[in-house]
């Protein structure tokens, strides 16, 4: 469970977040969504203590992030952010292998490349295993990026926006693949994602942000209705029942 | 897709294969073999005096001591830069650069001007020497986690704050020294203006050991170097303190530049030049591999001038020029190449 209480943030000028209150529950996925500077990105960076909230506290799997040991942390709950740049050159292998660093303190055992085997295995990394991140598409990286996060083997993974840079099927091949951590792995997996109609097919639950507030929490079956979804985005949205479930229709 | 050419690794390797991990062996090895050379020839070349008599042994001395000075400037220039570029996640900004030897000058000159011919005396000291050390290091770590910690995280930014910082404190250190009497001048001078064969050899006793515990202290925490290499976010998500750690390493560096300042005054690119050199030459994110060339090429470089400055042009003063002209060139090229910073 994750857990947010009275959680602000004020960024110099006076763009404000909060005060956020929201219990997410363990296991599944859970979309963050919303539109640009709803303050998704702060909320989740606040959730994954790369930022201190102003004021407020958060707890996720029982941690309180901004007072438990970093290293401890570090094996509840991994982080990716939007935009990722190193000065090193590293191969897809080595990034997947900085994800062991909580348990390994940079000495890899039999038991870390078997984690990294697996992460390069889940996220179709193998072949490209020893390039460089520099030599890849935007979508290969992104992918080598969420297979760190997984190796780190984390019973929490929030990720800001990893469909960035995919084209339409790896997309859907990421959500699968994120489906799979959720389901196969156990993972409870909190995503910052821009189509609403990706986030209701591959999502347990949907959380909007509007203007620095949580203005929705539900399921999507809950939340994929005409009323909620025009209030949401601001602009008026329509549902179609598909046979996979409600499409949105925005256009 | 069976890939024929490689078989997949199933072990991750700080070398991205064979070849890379060979070059670096042979590179590294390389160098050694040119240290020792350079290091025997200097200690023995032209020898006046006939081998093993008295004079001989006093010359030798004198030059074993020039290549200690040498090996303490190249230690602690190229581990405080390449653990500097570490923490704050680029590869341009140096210490040196930031200003750490400016800050340096300032503190052995507000001593002077305030307790007067006294406290030039006084700074000769080793309980002085030792105050100023821990001045600097206080000062240096107060002012650069307060920048390198808040805003001022950018390259950009912090090369523009490095030079009017670097000016700032110059010009200050200036300004007190042209209300000192000559007397205090020259004492200051010549502790400030220090080059290899003119070091100020009297803090050699102790600028070696503190040298050799902070840099096996960087050395044993290569591995964590490694990681906040990665930036502050991603090595805060893998469970370092970034802030913490930062504040670790910047007192680590301040202590290696206030002792190689002590000892032979400042050097602006010398850490630049063997650093982008070692980077380039490891092609890794290891420390362990990184560190031992820079050091090694810090050492190769200043010996080499020292060598080819001494013997065969007679202006053994020049080195340090020699190597900040050689290292303030490097730098303009990597930035014009890079077209960016
Ligand atoms: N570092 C910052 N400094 C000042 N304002 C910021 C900063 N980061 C974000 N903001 C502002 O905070 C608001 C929320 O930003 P963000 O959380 O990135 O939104 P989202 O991810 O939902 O697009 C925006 O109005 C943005 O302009
Ligand atoms: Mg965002």
């Amino acid at each position: 469970m994750i857990t947010l209480e009275n959680v602000t943030k004020t960024y110099a000028g006076e763009t404000t977040i909060g005060p956020i209150n929201v219990q997410i529950p363990s296991g599944g996925i859970t979309s963050l969504v919303g539109p640009n500077g709803a303050g998704k990105s702060t909320v989740l960076t606040m959730m994954g203590r790369l930022m201190s909230p102003d004021s407020g506290r958060i707890t996720v799997g029982g941690l309180d992030v901004a007072q438990a040991k970093s290293n401890e942390v570090a094996k509840t709950l991994a982080i990716l952010r939007q935009e990722n740049h190193f000065v090193t050159r590293l191969t897809v292998r080595q990034l997947i292998g900085f994800g062991r660093y909580p348990h390994s303190r940079g000495r890899l055992t039999v038991e870390d490349e078997r984690h990294i085997n697996e992460a390069l295995e889940f996220l179709n990394l193998t072949a490209l295993q020893d390039r460089y991140l520099d030599e890849l598409s935007g979508g290969q990286r992104q992918r080598a990026y969420v297979a760190m996060v997984l190796a780190q083997d984390t019973e929490y993974v929030f990720l800001d926006e990893p469909l960035n840079n995919l084209d339409m099927s790896h997309s859907v091949q990421m959500m699968r693949q994120l489906r799979a951590a959720a389901d196969d792995l156990g993972r409870t997996v909190i995503v910052v994602m821009h189509d609403i109609n990706f986030a209701s097919r591959y999502s347990d639950n949907i959380l909007a942000m509007n203007d620095g507030q949580v203005t929705h929490f539900d399921t999507c079956a809950d939340t994929m209705k005409s009323s909620v979804l025009t209030e949401i985005f601001g602009t008026s949205v329509r549902i179609i029942d598909d046979i996979d479930g409600p499409l949105a229709v925005y256009f | 897709m069976a890939n024929t050419m490689t078989v997949p690794v199933e072990t991750t390797s700080n070398f991205i294969n064979a070849k890379h991990r060979r070059r670096w062996l042979i590179s590294l090895i390389g160098l050694i073999v040119v240290a020792v050379g350079l290091t025997i020839a200097t200690i023995v070349y032209s020898n006046p005096m006939p081998l093993g008599s008295n004079g001989f042994w006093k010359i030798a001395e004198a030059r074993v001591i020039s290549v200690v000075v040498i090996a303490v400037v190249a230690l602690s220039h190229s581990f405080a830069t390449v653990a500097f570029h570490t923490v704050t996640a680029n590869r341009i900004v140096t210490p040196s650069i930031l200003g750490f030897e400016a800050l340096y000058g300032l503190i052995n000159t507000a001593a002077v001007f305030f307790f007067g011919a006294l406290g030039a005396t006084l700074t000769r000291g080793i309980v002085s020497y030792f105050f100023q050390v821990a001045m600097m290091v206080a000062f240096a770590t107060l002012l650069y986690t307060w920048l390198l910690g808040s805003k001022f995280t950018n390259v950009h930014t912090m090369l523009l704050v490095g030079v009017v910082m670097g000016a700032g404190l110059a010009s200050l250190t200036t300004f007190m020294q042209r209300m000192l009497d000559p007397n205090e001048f020259d004492i200051l001078t010549a502790r400030l203006m220090g080059n290899i064969s003119n070091a100020s050899t009297e803090y050699l006793p102790y600028a070696v050991p503190i040298v050799l515990v902070v840099v096996t202290w960087l050395w044993l925490n290569s591995r964590r170097l490694d990681t906040l290499s990665l930036g502050s976010a991603v090595s805060t998500n893998l469970g370092l303190n970034h802030r913490t750690e930062l504040i670790k390493v910047l007192i680590a560096v301040s202590i290696l530049m206030a002792m190689t300042t002590s000892l032979v005054g400042p050097m602006t690119f010398l850490g630049f030049l063997v650093a982008t050199m070692a980077y380039s030459i490891a092609d890794t994110y290891s420390h362990r591999a990184i560190f031992p060339i820079s050091f090694l090429l810090g050492y190769v470089l200043l010996t080499g001038a020292y060598f080819v400055l001494r013997h065969i042009f007679y202006a053994q003063g020049a080195v340090t020029i020699i190597v900040e002209l050689i290292g303030g060139l490097v730098f303009l090229i990597v930035i014009m190449r890079k077209g960016r910073l």
